[in-house]
C-alpha cells in the first residue's frame, strides 16, 4: 500500500485543503439570471427590435473578445466561458435605446471589450466600467441615435419580424408617431427652453411602477431591476453598501433641491425611478472590477455615484449621469482603496500596533 | 467600535457549508491496539528538540523518559509503550517537504508494562511552581496545535498576573472532532484541568469557549463544571477560525490583542481543552503524555471517528486500523484548512496532531487559478482584517516592501481568503513565500549592517594604529632629538 500511496500523493500540496463552490462564471451567471426578467420585459415593451439589437450588442462584444484574446495568445473559448464578455455586452444593451441601429450595438459591443476592457490586460485589470466606457463613447459620438427613444408598444402595436429586421438593419430613421423624449430628457430640455416643472408635469409625472414609459430596456422595468438586485444580495454576489449608499446619495439631494424649488428641481422618486439610476446602482456600479473591495470603501464609492449623478442630471449638459458618474467613481477606485482601508486586528486605522494600556488596575 | 468598523462589518471567516465532522465525532471513541513500532520524535513542540537519555539496545518501560528538555522552552520525551528501543536517528518528519527530523524508535515487546504508577497527589495542596514543574515533567505542550510548551506559558502567565483563562474547545476546522470527543467523553478531566491551570497561573476566572455545532460538548462540560462557579462554558458561533486564541478571546472577553504581541500581554491565557485533560492526567497521576485523542477521517477512510492513538505511531499503521475504502488523493496532517500534507504514510504521529484526513480526489478541488476580479470576498473573510488581494498584487510584482506595509506579517495562514477565492488564486501559498522573503531580506539587511560595522571597525581600528604608530614614532623621534640635543649639549659643556 505503502508504494502506491507515495507515487500517488503529490510531492507538493499547499494548505488549505479545500474550497468553496465558486468560480467567475458561477458569479457571471447569477448576474445574468438577476438580469434576465427585466430583460424578458423590455423585449415585451420594444418588441423584436430590442431583441435584435441585443444579439448584435452581446454577439460584438464576445467576438471583440475573442479577436484580442486570440491576438494576444491568450486561451480563447477558457476565457470567453468565464461569461464576462457576454454580461458586459448584455449590460451595454440595457442602458442603450431599444430600437437603436445595428451598427451602435456592434460599435459599443466591441468598443466595450476592446478598449474597455482587454487593453488593460483583460478581465480583472480593466480602470473603468467596460459597459459604460462604451455608451459613454456611443453617447459623445452619436448623440442622435443614443436619445431616440419609443414609447413601450405591446401586443397588435409590436412591430412584425420583418418591421423590426427594418428597425434595426434597416438604417431607416423611427418615424415621428412613436419616438419620444425620455423623462429626464424632457425635463431638461424643457427647462431649458425656460418651462418651469410644474407646467412641464401638470399632468403628473409620467414615472409608473409598470415601467411603460420611453426608455432604454434597464430603465424601463424599473421594479424587475430592483428584484433582480435584491436577488443578487440574496445570492451573495453584491452587498448592500454601494447600491443603498448609491441610491441614497441620489434620492437625498434630489428631496432637499425639491423641497426648496419644486420648479426647478425633479422630486427624489423621480431620480431614483428614472433613467439608469436602479440598473446603475445594483448592476453597474456593483462591477467588482472597478469597484472599491472594502465595505466602507464601498459606502464611499456608492455615495460619490449617486451624487455625481444628481450634480450632473441637475446641472450638467446631459440629462442622464448615471454612466459619467460611475466612470469617474471608477476612477476615485484606486485612492479609495488606497484610503479606506478595514483596519488590521491589533492595530490602529493607521496600521500602528495597538498600545497596550498598562496600569496599576 | 467606530463607525468605519460599524460599516466595515465585524463578521469574518468563513462558514463551510458542510464541515464534515459527522458521523466521526459521533463514533465512540476507540483504543489503538499497539502497533509493532513506534517512531517518537524529539522534536514536537516549539523550542529546543528534547536530548536522548536512552542507549540503542536499552529497554524502555511505558512513561519513561526518554528524552530530556533542553533549555527554558522545550518539552522532554516519554515512551509510550514498553519496549527495545532499536534506533535514533532520522525519520520523515509530518511536512510536505518530506525532510528528515530525529526520533527514537522503539519495537514494541507488546506487553505494555508501566513504571509503577505513582501516587495521586492533590495538586491543591501544591505550590503553583510545583504544579508547574509537573506539567514540565510530563512533556505537556498545546495540543491545539500550536505546540507551545505548557509549563512555560503558565509560569509566563504568572508572571504577567493573568486574570483570565480562555479554554479553547472551538476546534473549528472541518473534520476534526478530537477536541470534541475529549469533551463529550472525559468533560470531568478537562474541568479539572482547568482548574489545576488557574491554581498554577493565579487566574481568577475561566471561559471556555465551545463553537455551537458540538452542542453534546456543551452539555457534557456545563454538567461537569456546573460546581465550579469560575469557570463558565460559553458557546460561540461555528465560524472558522474561532479556534484562533486571538479571535476566540475578543469573542469571548471583547479584548483585543495588539499586532506582534501576546494574548498574556492583555491578560489572557489561551490553552486547549486536550492539553487541560493532559494536564490533569500529569498532575493528579504523573502521566506523562505519551499519547492523544487523533481524529482520522475523509472520504477514504472506511471507519471514521476518533482514536486513542501512542505518539510515534506511523500513519499507515493508524490507517490500517481503521481500514481505507480506496486510495487516498491527499494525506493530510491536521485539518484541510491548515494542515499538512504528508510526502507518504511512513510518517508518525506527533504530540499536537489532532487530525490525521485521507481525503480523495473529490474532495481536494483542484481548480486552476485564473486572474483576480477583485470581488473583495477574501477581504470580508480575513479575520485579521487584511487586504489579501491587494497583498498578493504586491507579491507578483515583487514588492514584498509593499506586502509589509500592508501587515503580511499579522497573516495567520489561516486560508480563509484561498477558500473562498472565486478564482482559485493559491493566496496563502503566495504570502508564505514574501513572508519567507521578508524574512530573509531582513536577515540579509542585519548581516550587511553587520558586516559594514565591521568594516568600518576595521577601518577605525587600521586609522587609529596608523595614528598611533605616527605618534610613536614622533615622540621616539622627538626623544632621540631631544637625547642628541642634551647629548651636544653635554659634549660642549664637558668640551
Amino acid at each position: 500500500m505503502n508504494t502506491s500511496l507515495s507515487s500517488v500523493l503529490p510531492a507538493v500540496a499547499a494548505s488549505p485543503h479545500a474550497q468553496a463552490q465558486g468560480s467567475i462564471s458561477s458569479v457571471m451567471a447569477k448576474v445574468m439570471l438577476a438580469l434576465a426578467p427585466a430583460t424578458l420585459c423590455g423585449f415585451w415593451f420594444f418588441g423584436l427590435p430590442a431583441l435584435s439589437l441585443w444579439v448584435v450588442t452581446v454577439g460584438a462584444a464576445v467576438v471583440g473578445e475573442a479577436t484580442c484574446l486570440r491576438l494576444m495568445n491568450k486561451p480563447v473559448t477558457s476565457t470567453l466561458c468565464d461569461g464576462s464578455a457576454v454580461l458586459t455586452g448584455w449590460l451595454l444593451a440595457m442602458s442603450l435605446p431599444p430600437w437603436a441601429p445595428w451598427w451602435i450595438g456592434v460599435l459599443g459591443g466591441l468598443f466595450a471589450t476592446v478598449i474597455g476592457k482587454q487593453i488593460f490586460g483583460g478581465v480583472g485589470q480593466n480602470l473603468f466600467n467596460p459597459a459604460m466606457i462604451a455608451r459613454v463613447a456611443l453617447l459623445v459620438s452619436f448623440p442622435v441615435q443614443m436619445t431616440a427613444w419609443v414609447m413601450p408598444m405591446t401586443g397588435a402595436h409590436a412591430p412584425g419580424l420583418l418591421d423590426a429586421l427594418q428597425v434595426t438593419f434597416g438604417g431607416g430613421a423611427i418615424p415621428d408617431a412613436i419616438s419620444s423624449a425620455s423623462l429626464l430628457g424632457h425635463a431638461k430640455s424643457e427647462l431649458s427652453r425656460g418651462v418651469d416643472l410644474l407646467h412641464v408635469f401638470a399632468s403628473g409625472l409620467p414615472t409608473s411602477f409598470s415601467g411603460e414609459r420611453p426608455g432604454s430596456m434597464g430603465e424601463t422595468a424599473v421594479l424587475l431591476i430592483a428584484a433582480g438586485g435584491v436577488a443578487l444580495m440574496l445570492m451573495r454576489v453584491i452587498t448592500w453598501h454601494i447600491p443603498l449608499a448609491m441610491l441614497a446619495a441620489l434620492a437625498i439631494p434630489a428631496a432637499i433641491a425639491h423641497g426648496i424649488n419644486p420648479a426647478r428641481y425633479l422630486d427624489a422618486g423621480t431620480h431614483v425611478l428614472s433613467g439608469a439610476a436602479m440598473l446603475g446602482a445594483f448592476f453597474i456600479a456593483t462591477d467588482y472590477v472597478s469597484s472599491p473591495t472594502s465595505r466602507a470603501g464601498q459606502i464611499v464609492f456608492g455615495i460619490g455615484c449617486g451624487f455625481l449623478t444628481w450634480v450632473i442630471r441637475t446641472y450638467g449638459g446631459y440629462p442622464e449621469g448615471v454612466a459619467f458618474a460611475v466612470l469617474l467613481m471608477n476612477a476615485l477606485t484606486p485612492a479609495i482603496d488606497r484610503l479606506v482601508k478595514p483596519r488590521v486586528y491589533g492595530r490602529d486605522l493607521k496600521g500602528q500596533p495597538l498600545v497596550l494600556k498598562t496600569g496599576g488596575k | 467600535m467606530g463607525l468605519l468598523e460599524l460599516l466595515n462589518g465585524a463578521r469574518w471567516g468563513v462558514h463551510p457549508h458542510d464541515d464534515h465532522k459527522r458521523p466521526a465525532a459521533d463514533v465512540p471513541l476507540r483504543v489503538m491496539p499497539l502497533p509493532k513500532r513506534l517512531c517518537v520524535p524529539l522534536l514536537q513542540h516549539v523550542g529546543a528538540p528534547a536530548k536522548p537519555c536512552v542507549a540503542v539496545g536499552e529497554r524502555v518501560l511505558r512513561g519513561e523518559l526518554i528524552a530530556r528538555a533542553q533549555g527554558n522552552v522545550s518539552a522532554p520525551v516519554h515512551a509510550p509503550s514498553s519496549g527495545i528501543v532499536t534506533a535514533i536517528g532520522e525519520v520523515t518528519a509530518p511536512h510536505p517537504s518530506g525532510l528528515p527530523f530525529a526520533a527514537i524508535t522503539i519495537e514494541l515487546d507488546g506487553k505494555d508494562e508501566g513504571l509503577p504508577t505513582a501516587e495521586s497527589v492533590d495538586p491543591f495542596g501544591l505550590e503553583p511552581a510545583e504544579v508547574s514543574q509537573r506539567i514540565a515533567d510530563a512533556g505537556i505542550v498545546g495540543l491545539g496545535g500550536a505546540t507551545f510548551p505548557s509549563a512555560p506559558k503558565a509560569q509566563l502567565g504568572r508572571k504577567l498576573a493573568v486574570q483570565t483563562l480562555v479554554i479553547n474547545g472551538g476546534e473549528c476546522e472541518p473534520y476534526l472532532s478530537s477536541d470534541d470527543s475529549i469533551m463529550r467523553e472525559r468533560a470531568g478531566e478537562v474541568i479539572d484541568g482547568v482548574r489545576i491551570l488557574m491554581h498554577a497561573t493565579g487566574a481568577a476566572e475561566a471561559l471556555v469557549g465551545i463553537e455551537d455545532n458540538k452542542p453534546e460538548a456543551i452539555v457534557a462540560m456545563r454538567k461537569a463544571a456546573e460546581p465550579f462557579a469560575a469557570i463558565k462554558v460559553r458557546p460561540v458561533p461555528a465560524r472558522y477560525p474561532m479556534g484562533s486564541d486571538r479571535q476566540l478571546v475578543q469573542v469571548l472577553t471583547g479584548k483585543e490583542v495588539p499586532s506582534g504581541a501576546r494574548t498574556a500581554s492583555i491578560g489572557v491565557l489561551v490553552n486547549n481543552v486536550s492539553t487541560c485533560a493532559a494536564i490533569h492526567r500529569a498532575v493528579r497521576t504523573g502521566e506523562p503524555l505519551y499519547r492523544r485523542i487523533v481524529t482520522v477521517n475523509g472520504g477514504a477512510v472506511a471507519q471514521p471517528g476518533n482514536v486513542f492513538v501512542p505518539i510515534g505511531t506511523l500513519i499507515e499503521d493508524l490507517l490500517a486500523f481503521v481500514g481505507l475504502k480506496e486510495t487516498p488523493a491527499r494525506l493530510v496532517m491536521g485539518g484541510p484548512m491548515m494542515g499538512a500534507a504528508l510526502p507518504h504514510a511512513q510518517v508518525p504521529t506527533v504530540k499536537g496532531c489532532g487530525g490525521i484526513l485521507a481525503l480523495t480526489a473529490a474532495e481536494i478541488t483542484v481548480a486552476d487559478p485564473s486572474p483576480c476580479i477583485r470581488c473583495g470576498s477574501c477581504v470580508k473573510a480575513c479575520p485579521m482584517g487584511l487586504v489579501p488581494l491587494e497583498m498578493v498584487a504586491r507579491i507578483h510584482a515583487g514588492d514584498y516592501e509593499g506586502a509589509d506595509k500592508l501587515a503580511i506579517d499579522d497573516c495567520l495562514a489561516c486560508g480563509c481568503c484561498a477558500y473562498v477565492c472565486p478564482s482559485h488564486i493559491p493566496l496563502v501559498q503566495s504570502f508564505s513565500h514574501a513572508k519567507g522573503e521578508i524574512w530573509k531580506r531582513a536577515q540579509q539587511k542585519k548581516r550587511n549592517e553587520f558586516t559594514k560595522g565591521l568594516a568600518q571597525a576595521r577601518t577605525e581600528r587600521l586609522e587609529r594604529e596608523a595614528r598611533e604608530r605616527a605618534e610613536a614614532a614622533a615622540k621616539r623621534k622627538a626623544a632621540r632629538a631631544a637625547q642628541t640635543a642634551a647629548a651636544t649639549g653635554s659634549q660642549e659643556t664637558s668640551a
